[in-house]
């Protein structure tokens, strides 16, 4: 588009761990002052290029150049030093540290071997006042800010270096309508600024709205490189998922579900004035045996801080819970579990893996854990779920001994959610299953969870993205300000209704 | 016990280096060998009287202490923790089972014997339980709260002992630290006993992969229904009982209870000899065998140091440059930048790196 030269090409390029090929054979060309996305399923290799190019992964064959100049990195502050600056998915600031401390981290202005603070400090504000940003104190903790803006000061900080290349993975994934427009404002500038920038996101809308070119990776392979112009949305899913129109088409209408549950009968969980001080207040919430309950509301509006109450993650220390009718204190994770409550978190590393284990043990890490540790699940029905769920949810790859780390993140949530469903729940609740995962995972567990609602689970699925929620749900309890305030029952309703709800605040 | 890693076809050289016991394992041989060269019966075993003899079970038989309590140390740490406490306990253990025999009626029975030895057993039980305490219930950082014990508990073994070295005569309590059984030191019997109690406990029950669990992500494993607390308590009780039983070894072997020297800084040596087995500091995977091969390296170089006549003052920084050695080949960096090594040694090492991916 501009030059001709690429800042960053990739040719050849492959990597391995073990069980696990995760590219093979990729080429990938970034130009000077263009926003190129990288487009692909969960698991087409995406996050392992941008760990190629970052440093953090080694590559086993083929040859990086970045300006013109062949390069091995073996480690981040390699690439970094290349000019090549990544913000990601989740931020990886220092969130104890302060606004300032963190832009200018290892680079502090310096007078007579000491820090220069005040230099700090003007320095921190210049760079700031580019991204518009003058609102944001310097000398604030950087966790004292939303998600939206420690990852725009991780832009800064970028920009602070003066990056020629700029990789953004994810960045969109927590942030709402209105923090993406102030993000991309940003991206736009940077770019028209000649910064390359690499774009990964599974929102199509954004990808769309935002990029120049894009590559499209599929299972480790490249699929091509195209203008954003050229490539129709649907043309660009079939060439990520790898099958023809028509079987999207069929994706498209499947998930919806048809609605004929009644909220009438005893409800399988019933909250009276719940509530956590200083988290939510006075949340009434009620589901029904084969009920969706979709929750509904902007991040940070209190969703997630319920779940984890309905779940005994945090204690409530007001209001009761009743569970088919008899009142119940859920203490602990353990005493929700006992009364067959299930609950996938919105964080999958901190809060869902263990890591360094396989597929096998993770999955049945949750039926492990409430039969007690004397009482073994036989490596033979062990090795029978495993098997069938692994065929069921079409994880990749599909060997029960690959260690979870190594998976990609819909595979992942994938396992998480198989370790809920081998225990057999009668309430699951879901909290954002389909963050930063691709359409094709992302509809099969939509499908999934009106499949359980079929079969009489009662589900509760907490989601950002308002159609997801109208897709799947029987009745929509909006969340605001750490309240319930409103529930509509969805039939009919679109997404401009709910929206206007959570704009209103009351019915 | 299970291979996680596949195997890989045509290059069975390469899958045993993989192996992460491979090193420990070559370090022992290398060391046995080296003592080998300069003592040509170093690895001949003898029967005299009906017992064995040689330099091997020496080394068994004086590791085993060390090796008792890095098993139950290897638990803690896979847990996250540490128990720094055990060197304690082997003198709590000892003075109060040499205490209650010095002070019965009838000091020389087995009955005696026996009743010590649970005397110790329960020690140990106690002090394993306010350990778990202070880790699983109160929270304490595991540090912290078997320092606590670390400093008093020799305290209380002083008070046990009233400040002196209490000796024994009882054949049965000699026997535990000293006696043979079936041609072996029971010593070493006792200790693999142990081993296969704590192998069998951990790897055919689900507690070996709770223990991992709780150790690479306590947050996930809590909202996975898991009870840690209670993981964490056996762990540490664990560790106290496997302590109890070495202070018996220890102080049977004398045949008397020394509150201020018996264990001292034996928990420095089960640590290394854990680390050395490949088994992490931050917790998570760990494996038993490994611990007892870290041991034998421990045990070994202090054999070596005789055997090979080095002095005195050069025999910590002879232990130091080894036990470094063992640690750097197991680092995954180290590992890392053999392969660049052999990468950029000869360029057409390329291909068969990418056929080791193709799996």
């Amino acid at each position: 588009m501009n030059e001709i030269v690429p800042v960053v090409e990739m040719t050849d390029i492959a990597i391995g761990f073990p069980g696990v090929k995760a590219l093979d054979g990729v080429d990938f060309r970034l130009f000077q002052g263009e926003v190129h996305a990288l487009m692909g399923e969960n698991g087409a290799g995406k996050s392992t290029l941008i760990k190629a190019l970052t440093g953090v992964y080694t590559i086993d064959s083929g040859t990086i150049t970045v300006l013109g100049e062949t390069k091995r990195f073996t480690a981040p502050a390699e690439s970094q030093a290349a000019g090549i600056s990544t913000v990601y998915q989740e931020v990886n600031l220092c969130p104890n540290l302060t606004v300032e401390e963190n832009v200018l981290l290892g680079r502090e202005p310096r007078r007579r071997g000491a820090i220069d603070w005040k230099g700090v400090r003007s320095r921190t504000r210049e760079v700031l006042a580019e991204l518009q940003l003058e609102h944001v104190d310097p000398g604030s903790l950087l966790s004292s800010h939303s998600i939206a803006v420690q990852q725009l000061i991780a832009i800064a900080r970028s920009v602070e270096v003066n990056a020629k290349v700029l990789i953004l993975d994810e960045p969109t994934s927590s942030l709402d309508a209105g923090e993406v427009a102030q993000l991309f404002g940003v991206i736009r500038q940077l770019r028209d600024r000649g910064v390359a920038i690499l774009f990964v996101s599974h929102f199509l809308e954004q990808v769309y709205e935002i990029s120049d070119r894009m590559t499209v990776l599929r299972n480790g392979r490249l699929v091509g490189e195209y203008l954003t112009r050229d490539l129709s949305r649907m043309s660009l899913i079939s060439k990520m998922i790898g099958k023809e129109l028509q079987a999207l088409a069929e994706l498209d209408e499947a998930p919806a579900r048809t609605r004929n549950r009644s909220a009438d009968g005893t409800p399988f969980l019933e909250t009276e004035g719940l509530g956590r001080k200083g988290s939510v207040a006075n949340v009434d919430v009620s589901i029904h045996p084969g009920e969706v309950l979709g929750m509904a509301g902007l991040l940070g509006a209190g969703r997630t801080e319920i779940a984890r109450l309905l779940f005994g993650a945090d204690k409530a220390d007001e209001g009761l819970i009743r569970i088919k009718g008899s009142e119940h204190r859920i203490r602990s994770p353990r005493a929700a579990i006992d009364q067959r409550i299930a609950f996938c978190s919105e964080d999958r590393k901190k809060e869902g893996l263990i890591g360094d284990l396989s597929v096998r043990d993770n999955l049945v890490l949750a039926m492990q854990a409430s039969k007690g540790w004397a009482r073994r699940i036989p490596r033979r029905t062990q090795d029978e779920l495993v098997a069938e769920y692994i065929e069921a949810l079409d994880i990749r790859p599909a060997n029960p001994e690959a260690i979870i780390r190594n998976l990609s993140g819909g595979n992942q949530q994938k396992v998480l959610l198989a370790r809920w469903l081998v225990t057999h729940p009668e309430l699951l609740i879901l909290d954002e299953p389909t963050r930063g995962i691709d359409i094709g995972a992302k509809t099969q567990i939509q499908k999934l969870v009106s499949r359980l609602a079929a079969e009489g689970m009662s589900v509760l699925f907490i989601s950002s993205e308002l159609e997801e929620v109208l897709r799947v749900s029987d009745r929509i309890a909006v969340i605001k300000d750490r309240a319930k305030v409103a529930e509509i029952n969805n039939d009919g309703v679109s997404v401009e209704d709910v929206m206007a709800v959570i704009a209103g605040g009351t019915q | 016990m299970t291979s996680h890693q596949p195997a890989k076809p045509g290059n069975p050289l390469k899958a045993i280096f993989a192996h992460r016991l491979a090193w420990p394992v070559i370090a022992l041989a290398a060391l046995l060998l080296l003592n080998q060269l300069f003592r040509p019966d170093f690895l001949a075993l003898r029967m005299q009287d009906g017992h064995l003899y040689g330099s091997l079970i020496d080394i068994m038989r004086n590791g085993a202490p060390t090796i008792l309590i890095a098993l139950g140390m290897t638990l803690v740490i896979a847990t996250r923790g540490i128990d720094l406490s055990v060197g304690a306990v082997v003198a709590i253990a000892g003075a109060a089972s040499c205490a209650y025999i010095a002070a019965s009626p009838e000091p020389g029975s087995p009955a005696t014997a026996l009743t010590a030895v649970l005397i110790a057993v329960v020690a140990g039980l106690a002090v394993g339980a306010w350990n778990g305490f202070l880790v699983a219930t109160i929270g304490v950082q595991p540090i912290i709260a078997t320092l606590v014990l670390m400093t008093a508990g020799r305290g209380i073994a002083q008070l046990i002992t009233g400040g002196q070295i209490i000796s024994v005569s009882n054949d049965n309590y000699k026997a535990i630290g000293a006696g043979y059984l079936f041609t072996l030191p029971v010593s070493i019997l006792v200790t693999a006993a142990i081993f296969v109690l704590a192998a069998v406990l951990t790897r055919r029950t689900a507690l070996g992969t709770l223990i991992e669990a709780v150790g690479i992500n306590p947050v996930a494993s809590r909202l996975a229904g898991l009870r840690s607390r209670n993981i964490v308590w056996i762990v540490y009780v664990f560790s106290a009982v496997c302590a109890a039983f070495a202070g018996l070894m220890i102080s049977s072997n004398v045949t008397a209870a020394d509150a201020n020297n018996a264990g001292l800084y034996i928990e420095m040596d089960a640590i290394l000899a854990v680390v050395i087995g490949g088994t992490s500091l931050a917790g998570g995977r760990y494996t038993l065998t490994g611990t007892v091969v870290g041991a034998f390296i421990i045990q070994t170089l202090t054999t070596t140091v005789y055997t090979l006549g080095i002095p005195p003052e050069v025999t910590l920084v002879f232990k130091a440059l080894v036990v470094i050695t063992v640690c750097l080949l197991q680092a995954p960096k180290a590992r890392k930048v053999f392969a660049r090594l052999k990468a950029t040694a000869r360029p057409a090492a390329m291909e068969p790196a990418k056929e080791k991916v193709a799996l």
